[in-house]
């Protein structure tokens, strides 16, 4: 049974007594508990079931690597799944679920399948659920994912706020250990930025846990000193609960800063995604114990001997009373000593190497307890917790020599450097047969763009074991990159090499290896790796994902080196040339809430807002987003539907006055010596002989042929022309100028300069645009003074505008450009001027109608990247007389010039109903694909209030030949309506409307 | 005719540092030859200035000339100027090949103070902003989040910030949730 110890714990604060809930029993902990160590204090040793069998599980580790201790962490909008109770520090009011059981943690039915475990091996899923095909989706996947699973979604939105938060150093230093701290000593003399990052909240690593002597002192001592003495240089910044999740090329590495996760009342953002660009990356990360496979590991009260030292140590929890202490290496007697001077009792110490440990064995046994040595674990006994382990010898099959009672087994297969970091930006790692680990190799290291390495790893990380080799290794590390100073020192200890175990005992039999766990988070045995190397699955990375070993949240920190080794044996080879899966950020976990930051809300998206945009949102505008601009669709006035305002505004505009919000519009100002000779080759038409105060209409076209957009361009002086673009052209149209000034024609004398949100633009239109001008005064605007397709500057309601004859709907229309910060005072002059003749606002599909009423095309309608101007009988405004103009040449290839190609027309249905957009119409027959052979489609579709049908444009096969001919366009439901071809000129042909 | 207003009307947040839309700001984009004679003493007239050199700044009282390109400058001055200033540019470089065009109104100006700005500004931008990187007279272009924008330093406690007048409210609601209380960093000594 755990329990709290009544002394000790350097880490809690037993002043601070904290409350809190797991499964919905109230519980208490101590301020600097995390939620494992106070489950244990309160006895709860079974936290979770497994994933595929919903066995019972307890926890194992103390840190970052546990596996097994999940919980739904939080309520409603504060809920979060897969939460390591280990890394999770404890605050008054947590509360906390175990995951993963139905209906309760104490009894759970799925239980049942770990006595199907026989018929549930790996590979199971991929082989059973198969057939029939369609009963995977809506039987099997169903089924399986309300069986499997961990952690539950959440179902409200985040209640906490995020943030990133860019930061440059010459030096990141990943961990706070020992190795870490003497790295930042050393090289902060160098005057460089050095960020220390440390993951928990606790500086110093594992050092002061394991009793190390530093300098002749305490771990906790130098460590507390060297902190102080970092703090106090300007050059360093040290953060704790900041972990290093990515290191990605040019010196980029992710740190996900934990704020306000221990303490969650604060109005603070909860965690900080911290985006680094460092010169080099020190990673001193530290190592993970593994654990040992034999039978029945999984059992709550199976722990990591170094978690077990570290509940005792750093927060006074026993985890149990009896502990049998397992090992092929000499750190795990620091476990046992650590125990017996806790008062507890350690049984024996099972230590798998025939000549057994050194000076610290010598210790052990001299402290009385007894080691047997050769020795291993047959199994562990008990059913929800462990109650014993008979043990076996090492070398041989299993038999049971002597069952011993006990409550926790502290189990030590070696370490293993934490190389992730190290691997993530393609660091390359050598196997030390020796010592039994991976560890980085210096001479493959990660390189930045000047091929040196950006990545070093010290400490553990790098294999160094012994104190003194852990601090040499960071003071060598920061000495390379122009520190100095001297390395802290610590004596040598006499150890015993370590003796590398897979299985135990080595001749296990199928009974114990399929009852001895590798993964316990995917329930990924022994039997299941070695039947995937029986069936082919000889990559690392295939076996992976065939028997999920080291997959989901842990993602095999303990279980990857043992079943890698197990596979390697399974398949006769030897570790290196199995290899590692590949090692890919982040290192644990992030939230979802820290990678979006502040991205949410009103700020999850720029919005692009006019100078109209508050009297548009005031006055009942249905949005439309036009990019990330947002553009008024229509006004819907009281009691009106969409449909309804449209067909108003449409209305109005013909038959009296309607205003326009053309502020989006792109205006690009082209000058200079060449800016003619520049405009011919980006429009199709003429415009170097524009004369000033002109206007023409002209496409533009990519390098192969394709109309990419299209505006007025207006003359403004003998070298100045102010290019009209599409709103969503404007950024791109200037982008594709610049590019062609600086790449191609970087000797022609041409600036430009984008001007779009200089103005606001508005465009009065209808017959009665004229009067509500004239009414504001000050400029001529009659037909005389300001013919079509010319442009004026001067005053209006006494505001400096230029304004601009043109139309885009057929009807008298100027567009009236004003500077933006007087856009509004343009627009309310207009409405109180225009009052009289029934001024009418109107928004995007009004504009829309009219235009298509008139046959106009519509970039990014009529146009999808595939269409040349030529498809659209636009070929009066392609210019014969030039030379040359972008996407000439395209145009003349023998796809573009094919008779064969769908060219625009008009469409009237012959019931007078609108087209689904986008209709293709068929030709009868079927395609090899089987599906109906087509011969044209819809690019645009209304219904035309002004006359009174459903009005389309369409890309058809021969089209303009077969005028008057009715063709059959399908509709949704599978029915086919017949439109006849016509003219797309709908309204007005001869423009006299806008002829006034 | 009526007064300028700028997009957000002087919108101001107090949080631990002070976010405030000012403006109006005169500003005019330059482009031509900036090593021409005829260029520097249009600059110098306008602004009592020099060029900047590449990624300066030149602020000389109420007018500044920001180096945006190599063949780009920015002229801030005051409003009512602009139209003056063009007129001059006009005039004296009517013989070399320039662009002049005022970008007034298609820009919005916030005035950012306090001694943390420039952890403010880490959060939204992924230039390095450290008093080693970003000093008086440096002129960052960059992003905020997820529009462009640049700053310069006015004083130590003082950054304005530019960025594009139909994006003004989400550079502001930006700026102003960076500088919420509690978010505090303490990135940089002060």
């Amino acid at each position: 049974m755990s329990t709290r110890l009544a002394n000790g714990g350097r880490l809690i604060d037993r002043t601070r007594p904290v409350r809190f809930q797991f499964n919905g029993r109230s519980m208490s902990g101590f301020h600097g508990d995390t939620l494992a160590s106070a489950l244990l204090a309160n006895g709860q040793t079974l936290v979770g079931r497994s994933f595929k069998y919903h066995r019972p599980r307890g926890i194992v580790a103390s840190g970052a690597e546990e596996p097994n201790a999940l919980v739904n962490m939080g309520q409603g909008a504060r809920f979060e799944p897969n939460q390591r109770a280990t890394t999770t520090e404890l605050f008054d009011g947590l509360t906390a679920r175990s995951q993963n059981h139905w209906p309760s943690l104490e009894f759970d039915i799925g239980a049942v399948n770990t006595h199907l475990a026989r018929f549930l091996p790996a590979g199971f899923y991929y082989k059973m659920f198969i057939h029939p095909r369609p009963f995977w989706k809506h039987v099997y996947e169903p089924f399986i994912r309300k069986s499997a699973g961990l952690g539950m979604a959440p179902t409200e939105p985040d209640a906490d706020r995020y943030e990133h938060l860019y930061a440059h150093y010459d030096l990141v230093i990943v961990g706070g250990g020992i190795a870490g701290l003497q790295a930042a000593k050393t090289a902060a003399s160098s005057g460089k930025s050095v960020l220390v990052m440390e993951q928990t909240a606790h500086w110093g690593g594992r050092a002061p846990v394991d009793g190390a002597v530093i300098d002749g002192r305490d771990a906790a001592e130098w460590v507390k000193a060297t902190v102080a003495a970092l703090s106090a240089m300007d050059n360093v910044t040290l953060r704790l609960r900041c972990m290093a999740a990515g290191v990605y090329d040019h010196g980029y590495l992710t740190g996900y800063e934990l704020v306000t996760d221990h303490a969650p009342q604060t109005d603070a953002p909860r965690h900080r995604l911290w985006r680094i660009r460092a010169g080099h990356i020190v990673i001193a990360t530290g190592a993970v114990e593994r654990p040992l496979s034999f039978a029945a590991n999984d059992l709550p009260g199976v722990m990591l001997a170094s978690a077990v030292r570290d509940y005792i140590s750093d927060f006074a929890v026993s985890p149990g009373d009896r502990v049998v202490v397992v090992t092929n290496n000499d750190d795990a007697y620091r476990t046992a000593l650590a125990v017996r001077a806790a008062g507890l009792d350690v049984p024996v110490i099972v230590d798998a190497r025939p000549m057994g440990g050194g000076a610290l064995a010598a210790q052990a046994r001299a402290a009385g307890i007894r080691v047997e040595n050769g020795m291993g674990i047959a199994r562990v006994v008990g059913r929800r917790h462990v109650t014993g382990v008979a043990l076996c010898r090492m070398a041989g099959g299993g038999t049971v020599t002597e069952t011993l009672p006990c409550d926790v087994v502290a189990m030590s297969g070696g370490w293993s450097p934490v190389v992730h970091l190290w691997s993530h930006c393609g660091g390359k790692l050598s196997w030390d047969e020796g010592a039994a680990q991976f560890h980085p190799d210096p001479s493959r290291a990660p390189t930045g763009a000047d091929g040196a390495p950006f990545v070093s790893a010290v400490g553990c990380a790098a294999g160094a074991m012994a104190v003194g080799d852990v601090l040499a290794s960071g003071h060598d590390a920061a000495m390379a990159l122009g520190g100095s100073g001297q390395a802290a020192s610590a004596d040598a200890q006499d150890t015993a090499p370590i003796r590398p175990v897979w299985i135990m005992p080595d001749g296990a039999p199928y009974g114990l290896r399929s009852k001895a766990w590798l993964d316990f988070q995917n329930d990924v045995k022994v039997t299941d790796v070695q039947l995937a190397a029986q069936e082919g699955f000889e990559s690392v990375e295939h076996a992976k994902r065939y028997t999920t070993l080291g997959m989901a949240t842990d993602q095999g920190k303990l279980s990857n080196i043992n079943g890698l080794a197990v596979l390697a044996n399974a398949r006769s080879s030897d570790i290196p040339s199995v290899g590692t899966t590949t090692f890919r950020p982040p290192y644990t976990p992030i939230s979802m809430g820290s990678i979006g930051g502040d991205a949410r809300g009103d700020i999850f998206q720029p919005l692009r807002r006019t100078p109209l945009h508050d009297w548009h949102e005031a006055n009942g505008a249905e949005w439309e987003p036009v990019g990330h601009w947002r553009r008024p669709y229509c006004y819907r006035q009281s009691g009106e539907t969409t449909e309804g305002a449209v067909q108003r505004e449409v209305l109005a505009v013909r038959a009296s006055l309607g205003l326009l919000d053309a502020s989006t519009l792109g205006k690009i100002v082209v000058k200079g010596p060449d800016a003619g000779r520049f405009l011919d080759m980006m429009y199709t038409n003429m415009m170097s002989n524009l004369a000033p105060g002109k206007c023409r209409y002209g496409l533009m076209c990519s390098e192969n042929g394709f109309l990419i957009d299209d505006g007025v361009v207006a003359r403004i002086d003998d070298d100045t022309w102010l290019c009209h673009t599409t709103t969503g052209g404007a950024e791109t149209i200037h982008g594709h100028m610049e590019e062609w000034l600086q790449t191609e024609w970087w000797d022609w004398q041409v600036f430009t300069a984008n001007v779009t949100e200089q103005y606001a633009q508005i465009a009065v239109v209808g017959p009665n645009a004229r009067r509500v001008l004239e009414k504001l005064g000050g400029l001529d605007v009659s037909k005389d003074a300001l013919p079509f397709m010319q442009w004026a500057e001067g005053r209006l309601a006494d505001l400096p505008v230029r304004a601009f004859r043109i139309s885009f709907s057929g009807e008298l229309s100027y567009e009236i450009a004003v500077a933006a910060g007087q856009g509004r005072a343009l627009w309310d002059a207009l409405r109180d001027a225009g009052a009289e003749f029934g001024a009418t606002p109107y928004g995007t599909e009004a504009l829309h109608i009219l235009r298509a009423e008139k046959g106009f095309i519509m970039i990014g309608d009529e146009t999808d990247g595939t269409v040349i101007p030529q498809d659209l009988g636009l070929n009066w405004a392609i210019s014969k007389k030039k030379a040359d103009y972008l996407g000439k040449r395209a145009q003349q290839r023998p796809h573009m010039t094919d008779p064969g190609r769908w060219k625009l027309v008009g469409l009237e249905t012959t019931d007078g109903s609108v087209l689904p957009d986008g209709a293709y119409a068929c030709s009868g027959g079927t395609n090899s694909n089987g599906q109906k052979n087509v011969q044209g489609r819809v690019t645009s579709t209304y219904h035309s209030p002004t006359l009174g049908k459903g009005i389309a444009m369409g890309l058809v096969l021969n089209g303009p030949d077969r005028m008057g001919e009715v063709i059959e366009f399908a509709q949704l439901d599978g029915t086919v309506t017949g439109a006849q071809i016509v003219d797309p000129v709908f309204f007005d042909k001869d423009g006299a409307k806008q002829n006034v | 005719m009526s007064d300028p207003v700028t997009a957000l009307n002087h919108a101001r947040y107090d949080g631990y540092v002070a976010v405030q839309e000012i403006g109006p700001q005169g500003m005019i984009t330059l482009r031509g030859d900036l090593l021409s004679q005829r260029l520097r003493d249009v600059i110098s007239g306008l602004t009592a200035g020099d060029i900047p050199s590449r990624g300066g700044v030149v602020v000389t009282g109420y007018t500044a000339c920001c180096w945006m390109s190599p063949d780009e400058l920015l002229l801030l001055l005051p409003y009512d100027a602009v139209s003056g200033a063009l007129a001059d540019i006009a005039s004296a470089l009517a013989a070399s090949h320039h662009l002049a065009v005022d970008v007034s109104d298609a820009r919005a100006v916030f005035r950012v103070t306090g001694p943390l700005l420039r952890e403010v500004l880490a959060k939204l931008t992924p230039a390095d902003v450290s008093p080693a990187m970003l000093s008086s007279g440096q002129l960052r272009r960059t992003r905020l989040g997820q529009v462009p924008a640049a700053f310069y330093l006015r004083d130590a406690e003082t950054v304005e910030i530019i960025c594009f007048r139909s994006v003004a409210q989400y550079v502001f609601d930006l700026l102003a949730n960076a500088a919420r209380p509690g978010g505090e960093v303490g990135l940089f000594r002060t």
